[in-house]
């Protein structure tokens, strides 16, 4: 029985408008054979979580440049936490200094891919990945 | 070249072909079967007299100074006067922010470029729930004059040109930055420097926009009507290709959408009734160099050449001044790796040297650590000697465009303006810049493009050296930059100090008199020159012509 495709959504927290990595992203898991479902800009951590809780998906993908990592990824994954939601896989990109890596990993960012990633690196992450 | 020397050469060309060439081609074959530029460009191995036989002295490339301006805008260009070195900096606040702008004009530094972070940016006020976490993030954050007061403090405004990144808020800083002058006795008559001002990129690449186009444009063509008047020697806008081509773009694609961009501009202001002769000789240009150094040169020359044309040509102008194409150029921030960043500064380097020979009026070199943070002071100081070893030690600024008559960049730089034109000519056909944008076609274009080169890289058809070739581990840099997270809770407390020391119902007056100019559709300046004076936030201003314009949201496809 074919397996059901691998629901991702794409998600520009914040204010930054940097988004040629999200979309090259979203295009390659696309053609790697999941469903991407990308956010746009200036996505509020509410409206990030719930479009995922709408969208009803495995995954979600935050990509930031703008440094407000450390105060938006935490509050996603709390207000994630709240809702009772514990089955997404939650991974990053941007630029993202190494000392908040180790710390977002501890709060449950699964992966943080840094410039320079290849994207059959986050393919093959998220399909091992995914329960 | 007569026509007899001609078939000569292609006869000895022939020859050489059959003969020389081909033996060492089956004996040793090239290293790929196609070569390319670093926008995908097909190159041959040879180029010679034959490809440039259309190109006319006179006609393509003339003398620098004088139409079509190909070798650059200047008669004597870098003989003359260097280009102003312009390191775009800002963080934190406007205290922190004023020492690295001494810091850097201590060092040498020309001209100063400010970063604003992206509250300020997208016309929300530190204390606005979308700023959380943003506040002094990637540029200073400016809730009022009294933070522009401290950002310029000591910083006589006469003596410097400032450039100022800022889009859609542009008015508001530029009426802050007046008033600052003002302060320090200084008329406005006498200011130099540039706001970016440009929008229509902003939709395509760079995200902080606020109002939809049309109300985007009307504020653009009022800050052009208020400068022609008041601020001769401001540069009114900074149309950029910048962030195209970081966005994903080829260098064909950077020219073609921002000359598209720039057609849009001078259109609407002539729809509102300005002589062309009074407004365009303050546009200016903002381009992106890559490492392709030949094809990166070319485009610098092509983009000259077109606009020229399209200026006398399209748009009837007199003055040459309204026809040259001078710009800014920024190292390309997409090429630096996270890898082996020490790298960079070698990237950097062909970068910095490309727009030289380019003939850029001025110039940002990108620091070795911005793929992992905000550079540090030391990778800064880098980045700058960079350019000034370039300017005073290799040379290449004794004679004007160097490489002209190269037979390659010379056949480049008309496939570039040819294969821009083609773009201008599409984008005209669906109606506009506006338009195109709209409909999401120059998105797509770019998102394409974008994809095609990771997808290259992943191929390691593309090679960038530490990523996907010539890897190696290596401690990672120390130092970096942090912005100190109390910045956001300081700037709150500013800013409510701000509130509590103003005359409020001067500012509630000034607020809603702004309002009814953009309303009526009267000249925007004088108002939010008067609200500015007054001490009413950035957010205020903006909140009150977004009452008017309402706000945009991008459609979306990818």
């Amino acid at each position: 029985m074919k397996k059901s495709r691998i629901r991702v959504l794409v998600a520009k927290p914040g204010l930054d408008g940097h988004d040629r990595g999200a979309k090259v992203i979203a295009r390659a898991l696309r053609d790697a054979g999941m469903e991407v479902i990308y956010t746009g800009l200036r996505q509020t951590p509410e409206q990030i979580v719930e479009t995922a809780i709408q969208e009803d998906v495995n995954v979600i993908g935050l990509s930031i440049l703008s440094g407000a990592h450390m105060y938006l990824f935490p509050r996603i994954i709390d207000l994630l936490n709240e809702r009772g939601i514990n089955d997404i896989l939650i991974i990053a990109g941007g630029i993202i200094p190494v000392e908040d890596i180790a710390e977002l990993k501890k709060m449950g960012v699964r992966e943080i891919f840094t410039p320079g990633t290849d994207t059959k690196r986050i393919v093959e992450f998220i399909e091992k990945n995914v329960s | 070249m007569f026509f007899e020397e001609q078939e000569r050469l292609e006869k000895e060309k022939k020859s050489w072909e059959n003969k020389l060439l081909e033996k060492t081609l089956s004996k040793y074959p090239e290293r790929k079967d196609k070569f390319v530029t670093g926008s995908n460009r097909e190159v041959k191995g040879l180029y010679d007299p034959t490809d440039i036989k259309e190109l006319d002295y006179l006609e393509d490339l003339g003398f620098p100074g004088a139409y079509p301006f190909t070798r650059g805008v200047q008669p004597t260009m870098y003989r003359g006067r260097l280009w102003t070195m312009r390191q775009y900096a800002g963080f934190g606040d406007a205290e922190e922010s004023n020492k690295r702008y001494k810091y850097l004009l201590k060092n040498g530094q020309t001209g100063l470029s400010i970063a604003f972070d992206l509250p300020t940016q997208i016309g929300y006020d530190s204390d606005h729930p979308m700023s959380h976490g943003e506040v002094g993030k990637v540029g200073v954050a400016i809730d009022s004059l009294r933070d522009m007061e401290i950002l310029f403090d000591g910083i006589p405004l006469d003596k410097v040109s400032t450039s100022m990144t800022i889009n859609a808020p542009a008015a508001i800083l530029l009426a802050m930055y007046i008033v600052v002058a003002e302060k320090q006795g200084i008329p406005e008559e006498k200011l130099e420097g540039t706001i970016q001002n440009d929008i229509l990129k902003e939709y395509i690449a760079r995200g902080t926009y606020i109002y939809p186009p049309l109300p985007s444009m009307r504020l653009i063509t009022d800050i052009f009507e208020y400068c022609s008047e008041k601020l001769p020697r401001w540069n009114t806008i900074s149309i950029s290709g910048y962030h195209i081509r970081e966005a994903g773009s080829t260098a064909v694609q950077e020219i073609a959408f921002t000359l598209a961009n720039g057609i849009a501009y001078v259109d609407a202001a002539v729809k509102k009734g300005l002589d062309i002769d009074q407004f365009a000789p303050r546009l200016s240009f903002f381009f992106n160099a890559h490492n392709d150094l030949f094809e990166e040169v070319a485009k610098f020359r092509a983009a000259r050449k077109l606009w020229a044309d399209i200026m006398k040509n399209r748009f009837g102008a007199k003055d040459p001044k309204s026809m040259m194409l001078r710009f800014h150029t920024q190292t390309a921030g997409c090429t630096l790796t996270a890898q082996q960043p020490d790298n960079n500064i070698v990237r950097v380097t062909l970068q910095a040297l490309a727009a030289a020979l380019g003939g850029t009026q001025s110039l940002h070199t990108n620091s070795r650590d911005e793929a992992l943070s905000l550079p540090s002071q030391k990778s800064v100081r880098i980045a700058l000697r960079t350019q000034q070893i370039i300017a005073y030690e290799s040379g290449i600024t004794e004679t004007v465009d160097p490489i002209a008559g190269s037979y390659y960049v010379e056949k480049m730089t008309k496939e570039i303006e040819d294969a821009a034109m083609d773009y201008i000519d599409k984008i005209d056909q669906l109606g506009g810049a506006p338009k195109a944008i709209e409909k999401g076609f120059t998105q797509r274009e770019i998102q394409n493009s974008a994809y095609e080169y990771q997808k290259d890289i992943e191929s390691k058809k593309r090679v960038i050296v530490g990523v996907n070739q010539f890897q190696s581990e290596e401690e990672p840099i120390k130092d970096l930059l942090k912005v100190n997270p109390e910045i956001e809770k300081k700037q709150i407390k500013k800013l409510q100090e701000v509130r509590q020391n103003r005359n409020e119902t001067e500012v509630k007056e000034k607020l809603s008199l702004l309002k009814d100019a953009a309303e009526s559709g009267k000249n925007i300046m004088p108002f939010i020159l008067d609200c500015v004076r007054n001490y009413a936030l950035l957010g205020e201003i903006c909140n009150q012509m977004r009452e008017v314009f309402g706000e945009y949201k991008e459609s979306l496809k990818i």
